[in-house]
């Protein structure tokens, strides 16, 4: 296989942000109560994972390195900003329901964390390629966890009614059934991989 | 009295890490051990009333007054940043033995989301919406910023003391790490649930 495959990929599959590196805990919890809520969080993400990683593998070599994770903040969060201008004006429903947790991409650790570990050390083709992938690991797992959640709970998935009515576990729309969800879906992820 | 219902609210009833879910990685991370969980505890209860004040005094007198909101999350983040790098520095100065607690969280605090969460929460002052009788302003907010942080730390200790007994059980492969903590978080938050309506 060739590099740039294999860097798309790796992100998607093996080390998935949510149940391969086990980061940005917080936005998956809370922004998954539906499928098409945990979207939406998953492509903003992907707008800033990947727009981040492209700026900060460009100015690589002209970041002192004494001060290099405050100017990854500043990239990292003027992106942030865009998107929650950009939601405001084009989606002002989803920017209402995700709320809080826009500007809270910035400290999101996989952003960061790509930052860090690949954009500082390649070459900007790759490194879109790797916000790419990671970004797309993660809408991926949002959506999944998304609508599994909003099937349990509700009865309807993507908003579609696919049980009956009077169906519906509330329990999985509530707080605790995001840790009980992802809990699962986590154990058979591990039991698939061995 | 509304002071009362602000602590009761922000502690128990949207409890920061069982409701609203911030700070879950530093939850998951340093909650194997009580010792570590409190230090986290009190280190991230000291940094959020600080930077919630320090946060909600610029959004009031710098952001808003030359119409600059857009500018919130940048300018909080570098902020929150700056000052933990500065209690750093006087903690080092003025209390070596509370540096010597706290210092290996204190780098920790600064991509932990419950902090500029709770500022961005205080400053926007969409808080007090939950509460009958509360007002945005600095003493109800850094109040509220502080029962938080509290509630964070609660949560967390309590955590780590069941995590503690439950390393010495024996736990399916597959569940093995992650997933068996976010079951036992999820038990846990269904436990917070029934303090929902208390306020």
């Amino acid at each position: 296989m060739n590099k740039p495959m294999n860097v798309f990929t790796n992100g998607l599959f093996r080390e998935n942000p949510t149940f391969g590196l086990v980061l940005g805990m917080c936005p998956t919890l809370a922004t998954t109560t539906s499928a098409v809520n945990g979207m939406s969080m998953g492509l903003a993400t992907l707008f800033v994972l990947v727009c981040s990683n492209v700026v900060i593998s460009l100015l690589r070599n002209l970041i002192p390195d004494k001060v290099h994770i405050p100017a990854y903040i500043v990239v990292i969060a003027s992106f942030v900003t865009m998107v929650q201008l950009l939601m405001q004006a084009y989606v002002p429903a989803i920017y209402e329901t995700l709320g809080l947790f826009i500007p809270l991409i910035v400290v999101n650790c996989i952003v960061l964390g790509r930052a860090e570990a690949f954009a500082a050390k390649n070459n900007a083709g790759l490194s879109a390629l790797d916000g790419l992938g990671m970004g797309l690991g993660f809408t991926l797992s949002l959506t999944i966890l998304g609508a599994i959640r909003e099937l349990l709970g509700t009865g309807t998935c993507f908003g579609l009614p696919v049980f009956n009515e009077q169906y519906g576990m509330l329990i999985f729309v509530l707080a605790p059934g995001a840790f009980l969800a992802l809990a699962y879906l986590m154990a058979i992820v591990n039991k698939i991989r061995k | 009295m509304v002071y009362f219902l602000i602590i009761i609210s922000a502690i128990f009833v949207n409890n920061i890490v069982f409701s609203q879910f911030l700070g879950i990685c530093p939850f998951l991370g340093v909650s194997k051990r009580i010792n570590t969980a409190a230090g986290m505890g009190a280190a991230v209860t000291f940094v959020l009333t600080l930077a919630t004040i320090v946060t909600y005094l610029l959004q009031k007198y710098v952001l808003v007054r030359f119409g600059l909101e857009f500018l919130q999350t940048i300018l909080f983040i570098l902020v929150i940043a700056a000052l933990v790098q500065m209690i750093e520095i006087v903690l080092k100065k003025i209390s070596p033995s509370l540096y010597q607690a706290l210092g290996v969280f204190l780098p920790l605090i600064t991509t932990n989301c419950c902090i500029l969460g709770v500022a961005i929460l205080v400053a926007d002052g969409t808080w007090a919406g939950k509460i009958p009788g509360a007002e945005a302003n600095l003493l109800q907010g850094t109040v509220f910023a502080f029962a938080t942080a509290i509630g964070f730390a609660l949560a967390l200790i309590l955590f780590a003391g069941i995590r503690e007994q439950l390393s010495m059980n024996k736990v399916p492969k597959a569940m093995e790490g992650t997933p068996i903590a976010l079951l036992t978080a999820g038990l846990l938050a269904m436990a917070f649930m029934g303090f929902s309506g208390v306020v």
